[in-house]
């Protein structure tokens, strides 16, 4: 038999100004189940308090409903007191009778009949509330970063700096992203690989840093705290425990004609390759499409060279498993391919580049040694223009709807490099606006405009057809001077929109954290929690999160990095115990509730069951994992045999307030 | 085509294919024709019965029968395909102990509407060049073919199999059917003409279960209106809750997931038209969310367990038409 | 419910919000002294996703004449997706009840936020004088109980 204590709050005047709390407690007495109810001027004052506590002592009370104000100011105050006085605190409801009753009704009769029959329902609840106790579950102190670029490598970094251990996984075989490539950073000019290597290096000497380089994540199973992962390391044909990075046989490979992916394929590497100079880590890889010996069996150049005995033919992709805390995403961005971009001519014309590409041909350590050339032949451009939002910006489905972010500031750099160093070039920037917030930021543009004379053009460039006389011509319009223009170019820079890279999809699908329809990963919270992904224990760093130039990824790094050492520094985590439970004997199996489920808290096993025929059937029921369940509720409504109920928020529990309302 | 499946079953049970066979066996009546399980030729040279009364959508005695050891032959019309894959993708079979042999679909018959035209004691019947000859201990008997085929025939939606691992006869194609006539005509009346329509339909219920125990999708270990701790069972008196919203959340439960097999109103013995309320979800559901149906594939997301970040609001019913 | 001659008709009115939002924006009300009518009775749940077809229909069972479901908006879900379920759900629930022939205003889904106090009293005083203009449900356990 239920033994329920009712409390109604005077809340000062507040409640008691419009409500006859006297005349609730003695209603809400009248009550089944309730053997105490009582009426004090400030409940959640320590007086009150006490009264809550002596009452659950002395009438040994099974639930306790307070009348006060919102549970979302005093729910806890009062499950605390519950707890001190021995009595589970799930076992508290809050009838919130001050902001949804005093406070917006004038009539004192109707206010106090209202009071009565939310308490009632409150009443009503609380005999059906189960005692829950929070679970604890245990953290793994090690961490996963996906991706090695510099978000992945600075949020790594500080990750070891707090003294966890931490794996990068990278899918190339080189750490290093997208920074390597390029080669001056805005808005300071200042050369990206002189403080990007050394960070390279920092983490390959790094105790608590384990690089796999050239491997990716091929599943994830588990939750917040206990995540288990497997690494696919991809066969890479060379023992990276016995190469030391010589280099000689990149040398001696007699296949030395495939187009070089770190330079955009502006120049040519061999079979067997090291991406570039200060490659972490600085070993080889053999590309076996290319490798006569992985083609033909006839070659074995490099074996052959190899002092350290590092090549070996029948390596073959291996598969590791490792247990992880928390995982952070790092898996960055990719230009968009511009195949459907015919009016640019970026397919028919290789003086049409993007401007990853002209990183590259602008590079001191690029195809041309730094000095720009047009790679058609190889002679010095005098007229560039530069087209801003190629892709980015766009209604159709060609392009991108978001602004990329970076390439007003980028494509300003490019400009002005190019005429600083070559004064005799002249530089057009076609843009729909130019956007620099940023420190510095439109400093930086103003410069280039008004210190380097760059022509900046409001308007969009309409085509651009290379002519046979190896000149490009423009056309464009000028927006503000109303006008068409047509620009013979030596060169043409398209300012490509950037996208989250291919790896994501699959990946979010095995971290079953959310993407938004442009398959940036979703933060769990857009203001307040930007850096962690809805699924606990994943955290977003860098581009992979949404466009970013280098400073925002590196703090957007950090901040993840702190995210995951709150996670790790945690022995267990507490879980919120009100959550999903499914029963099994009623549960089909069905997979609708997975379906729902924001967090991937639902699994399905394979339980047998004892018949009343005595025979044993196997069948498949879902299981929730309480440690990744946040409570939403979902899933109670997609199960059709009601097998999935929620806990503090069962199906009986509402509909027993549903009735009490309704009576 | 009795003769055929006979020899296609006994074949297959004597090549150790399968072990068992789901068809159907008479009942009392001619025209009583229930799902039976045969394990032996004897057994099916006895009592295996096809014919235009066999309307009975055997997918759902498979949840049961798949689960047993051995592999179990199941004959399925098209439309039994669309239930049977939709259970599939429910894991609520197992596809594996199943050999499934497409057979051309109806129309089938109703035999409520050859009694309806006064017919009674009926022995067989044969369909020559659509006229229904009737045989019944009082004499021959005729009547048009198609006044008696069964109303769930009449609004075809397909003749394709969806899934089987053979076929006897040739593949059909989805039909253009006017199945949501009905549905459209309730939709133009007013409020009060609709709930007058309904009031008289559903106070025929007498609950007894027949719907739900013949519905490919409601296959639920334990149904919710069974259930003590589901908050809605209540078999008292004191409360009607139940009975009268059993039939508005059995269609919300299978929206999304009902085939549309319209075996719910076959079977119903108080004639109420219960497929017109699965029809309104899945009308509303094609309407609101893009063409959909269920059982058509074994993989797609059923549309109440998917979303659009723009879907229409709830106040579309609101914005819609008349009232 | 029978309606007094004397005395205007008072509607029974339930809402389920959700806590984050709904019930949050519903407190903001209070804590700026909206007015809204005593019809309305909040039932509290941790995502307007939690509320299942079962509970509007046991309210209008039970003698409820109207329900209004409250979450965040689109978009805005403290559980990322729960809101645009609820919005699938009830939206062909509202359809099948307005095809059993009851009143389409005697059921609504509002998003409201927790900033939005003043929506929410607003859309409650709008609701309530919408559910009066209706008169008392004819509740749809007439639908069997009362055969003409």
């Amino acid at each position: 038999m239920q033994r329920i204590g009712v409390f109604v709050c005077h809340c000062g005047t507040n409640i008691a100004a419009t409500v006859d709390v006297k005349a609730v407690a003695e209603a809400l007495g009248r009550e089944p189940g309730v053997i105490v109810s009582q009426d004090y001027q400030y409940m959640c004052s320590e007086s009150g308090q006490n009264l809550v506590k002596n009452a659950i002592k002395e009438h040994k009370l099974t639930g306790v409903v307070v009348c006060s104000c919102s549970p979302r100011m005093h729910e806890n105050t009062f499950r605390n007191a519950a707890a001190s006085a021995g009595l589970n605190p799930y076992l508290v409801e809050i009838a919130n009778i001050r902001e949804q009753c005093s406070w917006i009704h004038k009539d004192i009769a109707s206010a106090t009949e209202k009071a009565i029959i939310l308490g009632k329902a409150a009443v009503a609840k609380v005999h059906l509330n189960a005692p829950l106790t929070a679970g604890e579950s245990p953290v793994v102190k090690r961490a996963l970063v996906i991706g090695g670029g510099i978000a992945g490598i600075q949020t790594a970094l500080d990750i070891a700096e707090a003294g966890f251990d931490v794996d990068i996984v990278e899918k190339k075989p080189t750490i290093g992203g997208k920074m390597a490539q390029i080669d001056k950073t805005f808005p300071t000019l200042d050369c990206a690989a002189c403080i990007l290597t050394p960070k390279m290096v920092e983490a390959s000497q790094n105790e608590h840093i384990t690089i796999h380089s050239y491997s990716e994540v091929a599943d994830v199973k588990g939750f917040v705290g206990n995540f288990t992962v497997t690494i696919k390391k991809k066969a890479r044909f060379v023992d990276e425990t016995k190469c030391t990075g010589c280099g000689l046989c990149t040398e001696k490979c007699p296949m030395k004609k495939v187009p070089n992916e770190f330079n955009m394929g502006f120049d040519n590497r061999s079979a067997i390759y090291i991406p570039f100079a200060q490659a972490v880590p600085k070993v080889a890889t053999i590309d076996p499409n290319n490798c006569m010996m992985m083609k033909t069996g006839k070659c074995g150049v490099c074996s052959k060279v190899c002092s350290a005995g590092a090549i070996d033919y029948k390596q073959e992709d291996r598969l590791i498993e490792q247990q992880y805390g928390a995982i952070v995403v790092a898996t960055g961005f990719e230009p968009i391919k511009l195949d459907k971009y015919d009016e640019f001519a970026y397919n028919q014309c290789p003086d049409v580049v993007t401007s990853l590409e002209l990183e590259r041909l602008m590079n001191a350590a690029g195809p041309n040694g730094g000095t720009l050339l047009r790679p058609s032949d190889k002679t010095h451009p005098h007229k560039i223009v530069f087209v801003q939002c190629v892709g980015s910006r766009c209604d159709d489905s060609k392009g991108k709807p978001y602004c990329s972010k970076i390439c007003c500031m980028y494509t300003a750099k490019h400009a002005m490099l190019i005429r600083e160093k070559y004064p005799d070039t002249e530089v057009y920037v076609f843009y729909i606006d130019v956007r620099t917030p940023g420190k510095n930021f439109d400093e930086f543009y103003r410069r280039a405009v008004e210190q380097y004379n760059v022509h900046y053009i409001k308007g969009m460039v309409g085509k651009v057809t290379p002519r046979s006389d190896g000149k490009i011509d423009v056309q464009a319009s000028d927006l503000l001077a109303n006008e068409q223009l047509h620009i013979d170019a030596d060169m043409v820079v398209l300012a490509a929109a950037i996208e989250p890279d291919k790896t994501a999809r699959p990946l979010a699908t095995m971290l079953t954290t959310q993407m938004d329809t442009n398959d940036f990963f979703t933060e769990a919270h857009p203001k307040l929690r930007p850096v962690e992904s809805a699924t606990a224990g994943i955290f977003l760093s860098g581009a992979c999160q949404g466009p970013k130039d280098i400073p925002e990824t590196v703090a957007q790094a950090s901040a993840a990095a702190a995210k995951a050492i709150v996670l790790l520094v945690k022995n267990s985590i507490t879980c919120n115990p009100c959550v999903a439970h499914s029963d099994e004997l009623m549960c089909n199996g069905c997979s609708s509730c997975e379906k729902v489920c924001p967090y991937g808290a639902i699994t399905y096993i394979d339980k047998e069951f004892k018949m009343p025929d005595r025979t044993i059937a196997v069948r498949r029921v879902a299981s929730v994992n309480p440690a990744v369940c946040q409570g939403c509720g979902a899933c109670t409504v997609a199960c059709p045999s009601g097998a999935m109920d929620l806990n503090g928020f069962s199906n009986s529990q509402i509909i027993a307030e549903v009735d009490a309302i309704c009576k | 085509m009795q003769e055929a499946m006979i020899n296609k079953a006994k074949q297959l049970l004597a090549d150790g294919v399968v072990d068992r066979v789901i068809g159907w066996k008479r009942g009392e009546f001619a025209y009583d024709i229930t799902p039976a399980v045969f394990t032996s030729a004897e057994e099916l040279d006895e009592s295996f019965v096809y014919d235009d009364f066999t309307a009975a959508n055997v997918s759902k005695y498979l949840v049961k029968e798949s689960r047993k050891d051995g592999k179990v032959l199941a004959f399925l019309k098209p439309c039994d395909t669309y239930s049977f894959n939709q259970l599939v993708k429910e894991h609520r079979v197992v596809r594996e102990n199943v050999y499934i042999v497409g057979i051309p679909g109806g129309p089938k018959l109703d035999a409520e509407k050859i009694k309806a035209k006064g017919i009674t004691g009926i022995l067989s019947v044969k369909n020559e060049n659509y006229t229904l000859k009737i045989e019944t201990v009082y004499g021959e008997e005729s009547m048009p073919f198609y006044e008696a085929v069964l109303d769930k025939c009449a609004s075809c939606k397909s003749k394709k199999h969806v899934i089987y691992d053979e076929l006897m006869g040739e593949e059909g194609d989805v039909l253009d059917s006017n199945r949501f006539d009905m549905v459209e005509k309730l939709e133009n009346m007013t409020a009060q003409e609709r709930y007058d329509f309904w009031r008289e339909q559903l106070s025929k219920c007498i609950r007894c279960n027949a719907c739900r125990n013949v519905c490919p999708a409601c296959t639920c270990e334990k149904c919710v209106f069974d259930n003590p701790d589901s908050g809605i069972e209540n078999k008292a008196p004191a409360d009607s809750f139940e009975e009268n919203m059993f039939h508005i959340i059995r269609a919300f439960h299978v929206a999304g997931r009902c085939t549309d097999c319209g075996e719910c109103s076959r079977v119903c013995p108080q004639n109420i038209p219960l497929h017109l309320l699965n029809r309104k979800f899945i009308k509303d559901i094609n309407a609101f969310y893009g063409e959909y149906q269920a059982g058509e594939d074994a993989v797609s997301r059923a549309p109440l367990n998917e979303y659009k970040q723009n879907d229409c609001e709830a106040n579309i019913v609101h914005e819609r038409g008349v009232e | 419910m029978q309606v007094n001659e004397n005395k205007e008709f008072q509607p029974l009115i339930v809402a389920f919000c959700c806590n984050w939002c709904s019930y949050a924006g519903a407190d903001l009300a209070g804590t700026n002294r909206l007015n809204y009518p005593d019809n309305i009775k909040i039932i509290r749940v941790p995502c307007s996703c939690r509320v299942n077809p079962m509970f509007i229909l046991r309210a209008f069972q039970r003698g409820a004449d109207g329900v209004i479901l409250c979450g965040c908006h689109p978009g805005d879900c403290h559980y990322t997706s729960g809101n645009y379920f609820t919005r699938r759900r009830m939206t062909l629930l509202f359809s099948m009840l307005d095809f059993l022939g009851i009143e389409r205003d005697r059921t609504r889904v509002e998003w409201v936020s927790a900033a939005e106090g003043a929506k929410f009293a607003a859309t409650m005083n709008e609701f309530t004088e919408a559910v009066k203009k209706l008169g008392p449900n004819r509740r749809l356990e007439d639908l069997r109980c009362r055969k003409q």
